[in-house]
């Protein structure tokens, strides 16, 4: 069943009077438990597609449906609750709270999902421990390596167990090995959690850990394929 | 979100920025302490101002010459000549006032007084025997003079403690002849101590026979004041309605707006001391108020500041599931944290501030001076600067909250 469902998608951005267009004729889907990476160089408009399918911004025309609806369907508190429940994000520069330790860091969705203040502890910990962080627990944000500070990200992004998890070039401020490390666990979210991820890249060797790259070139969906040969990061690690 | 949660995020948002977080509070403690300063100081002034209204004597009243003042163009009025001697037969008579225990005329005017070489300008009073049952001063050597020294203008005199203190030092001053504009007097009696007993200070006071006063000191045939005692303190209004209509009787007067004299009682006194130290207070309570809306100001200042620097995270908590009335709430619990700290280190500060005041007053200028922080002042400050913390933080907190997460997230 497909989680995601984008048909004749259009943003422009209109800037004094002059209209901009980002995004073209953009259609495709996803279906729940797939790991899609789109593709494209800077300026290509795969991060205004990504924060359109994250509902932090809307289409200008088109159709864009997720868990079967419309942004347009959602009051603006029942966005927050979709974005807190259903997605998870992971940004290229981590954003994590400063001067704020790991499990606070990991617990902050739980703080707008109504979940009792006794489970929010347990729950976060249980994320931290799923991406190998349970050492770094009381560590401050700061004083994390960026590999580490983008697996504290990918413990937030799924302590609420979402359906899909958006990740905005996560390997971008990364050194390969720490990239090949967080590669590694969003592989592992996928297949032994099923959760669905939508990955943007403008690598190749990224995109090529997922099942499905969408190409996006000026707007417009280049290529849809299906990957062969996938990387698999665990044994790039083995090597 | 519950506001427990709001209340953990907006402490742990300000402990990130400790010392920025206390000078913005710097403001607000100030202006709260000012008003627990102004209102704890007002309360004492006007205690005490009050107690020494109410040394007059519940049931004393003052007959003054003159309209009574209304403002500070009518002040000319009140040295008029209208109170005389009929006008003192008039209210003895039984027939026109009821009630009435006592009553005596009274004159007042500076002079210097001298004993051999020493001089000394004091308040002279004039008044009749009757005033040491009317102000419960009576002399503790010698003795009071009589009806009969009014009548004879004799020229006898007594004198209050710091008088006697001044002129005579440690030696007796009873029999000695002291003289008060260049006239002889002789010392019949010494006051104790006693400070200020209501109108007069009698430890500072020369006390001779009106009627001596009057011819040989002042050249006058009128009074400045008339003293008199009702029999009770339920007495009093109606010996006051009385006095009005006798006056009124004996001066030709039918519009009672015309009266060429007014009538003054403890409780009016302390009435008007009431207003007059309230009207201070608010005044000034106002102008330290002025200093709370600077305040509030910088606290909108520093949450403008606070909220742009913390654009990115502002996109996080939404991205993460915040909702617009999340964010709003913990911004503006930050400021009302902010604030009500403020208050509450302001509350402590001017209580000290009160009780050092209230140490200074009474032991330094010996005023019998009460340590008193109203109750209100507290309630006030604590208000306000709530109120301040949800008035100037509501701004920058919307505009937090109506930041859009995608545009946030990008601010670099």
């Amino acid at each position: 069943m497909a989680i995601i469902e984008v048909k004749d998608l259009e943003k422009t951005y209109y800037n004094d009077s002059v209209a901009t267009p980002a995004l073209r004729d953009v259609s495709f889907a996803v279906n729940e438990g797939e790991f899609v990476a789109i593709m494209g160089p800077s300026g290509s408009g795969k991060s205004t597609l990504l924060h359109i399918l994250g509902f932090l911004d809307r289409h200008t025309a088109g159709e864009y449906r997720f868990d079967g609806k419309t942004i347009d369907d959602y009051s603006k508190e029942e966005i927050a609750h979709v974005r807190n429940k259903k997605m998870g994000f992971v940004f290229q520069a981590f954003n994590l709270l400063p001067r704020t330790s790991v499990l606070e860091n990991v617990k902050l969705p739980l703080l707008y999902s109504g979940v009792k203040k006794s489970l929010r502890d347990e729950l976060a910990q249980k994320a931290i421990e799923s991406v190998g962080l349970s050492h770094r627990i009381n560590h401050e944000s700061s004083q994390l390596s960026g590999g580490e500070k983008q697996r504290v990200a990918i413990a937030r992004a799924l302590v609420n167990k979402p359906n899909v998890i958006f990740a905005d070039e996560p390997t971008g401020n990364l050194d390969s090995k720490s990239g090949q490390m967080v590669m590694e666990f969003i592989q592992k979210l996928n297949e032994e959690e099923g959760h669905t991820i939508v990955l943007i890249t403008h690598e190749t060797y990224t995109a090529e850990h997922a099942q499905r790259i969408i190409h996006i070139l000026d707007g417009k969906i280049e290529s849809d394929t299906k990957v062969d040969h996938r990387h698999r990061a665990r044994d790039h690690f083995k090597k | 979100m519950t506001l427990n949660d709001s209340f953990t995020t907006a402490l742990a948002g300000l402990q990130t920025n400790k010392s920025r977080s206390a000078l913005t509070i710097l403001g607000i403690v100030i202006g709260i302490t000012a008003i627990i300063l102004v209102m704890s100081v007002g309360r004492g002034a006007e205690d005490l101002i009050l107690n020494q209204v109410r040394g007059l004597g519940s049931r004393t009243i003052i007959i003054a010459p003159g309209r009574e003042p209304t403002g500070p163009s009518s002040f000319a009025e009140i040295s008029t000549d209208s109170l005389k001697s009929r006008d003192v037969e008039a209210l003895k008579n039984k027939a026109n006032v009821q009630g009435l225990k006592e009553l005596t005329p009274a004159v007042m005017q500076v002079f210097t007084v001298a004993f051999e070489n020493e001089s000394v300008r004091k308040n002279v009073l004039g008044a009749s025997e009757l005033i040491a049952k009317i102000l419960d001063i009576y002399p503790e050597e010698g003795s009071f003079f009589t009806d009969e020294d009014i009548r004879q203008k004799s020229s006898v005199a007594i004198i209050g403690s710091e008088v006697k203190e001044k002129l005579f030092g440690a030696s007796d001053a009873l029999g000695e002849k002291i003289k008060i504009k260049g006239r002889s007097f002789r010392v019949v009696g010494v006051l104790p101590p006693k400070g200020q007993v209501a109108l007069f200070n009698v430890d500072d006071i020369v006390v001779v026979p009106y009627s001596t006063a009057q011819q040989y000191l002042m050249g006058i045939n009128y009074f400045n004041m008339i003293l008199a005692q009702s029999e009770s303190e339920e007495a009093v209004p109606r010996v006051v309605r009385d006095i009005e209509l006798t006056l009124r009787e004996t001066h030709n007067i039918d519009d009672p707006e015309k009266d060429d004299f007014h009538v003054t009682t403890q409780a009016d006194a302390a009435e008007r001391v009431s207003a007059i130290t309230s009207i201070l207070t608010i005044l000034l309570v106002s102008v330290a108020a002025i200093s709370l809306v600077v305040g509030g100001i910088g606290i909108m200042n520093i949450m403008l500041i606070s909220v742009t620097e913390r654009t990115r995270e502002i996109g996080l908590r939404k991205a993460l599931g915040a909702t617009e009335r999340d964010v709003l709430t913990q911004f503006l619990m930050e400021a009302v944290i902010l604030t009500a700290l403020g208050g509450i280190v302001g509350i402590f500060l001017g209580v000290g501030f009160s009780f050092i005041a209230s140490l200074v007053l009474s032991k330094i200028f010996l005023l019998q001076w009460v340590f008193t922080v109203p109750l209100s002042a507290v309630l006030l400050g604590l208000g306000v600067s709530t109120a301040i913390g949800l008035t100037f933080g509501l701004y920058p907190a919307r505009q937090a909250s109506l930041k859009s997460p995608m545009e946030a997230l990008r601010y670099e």
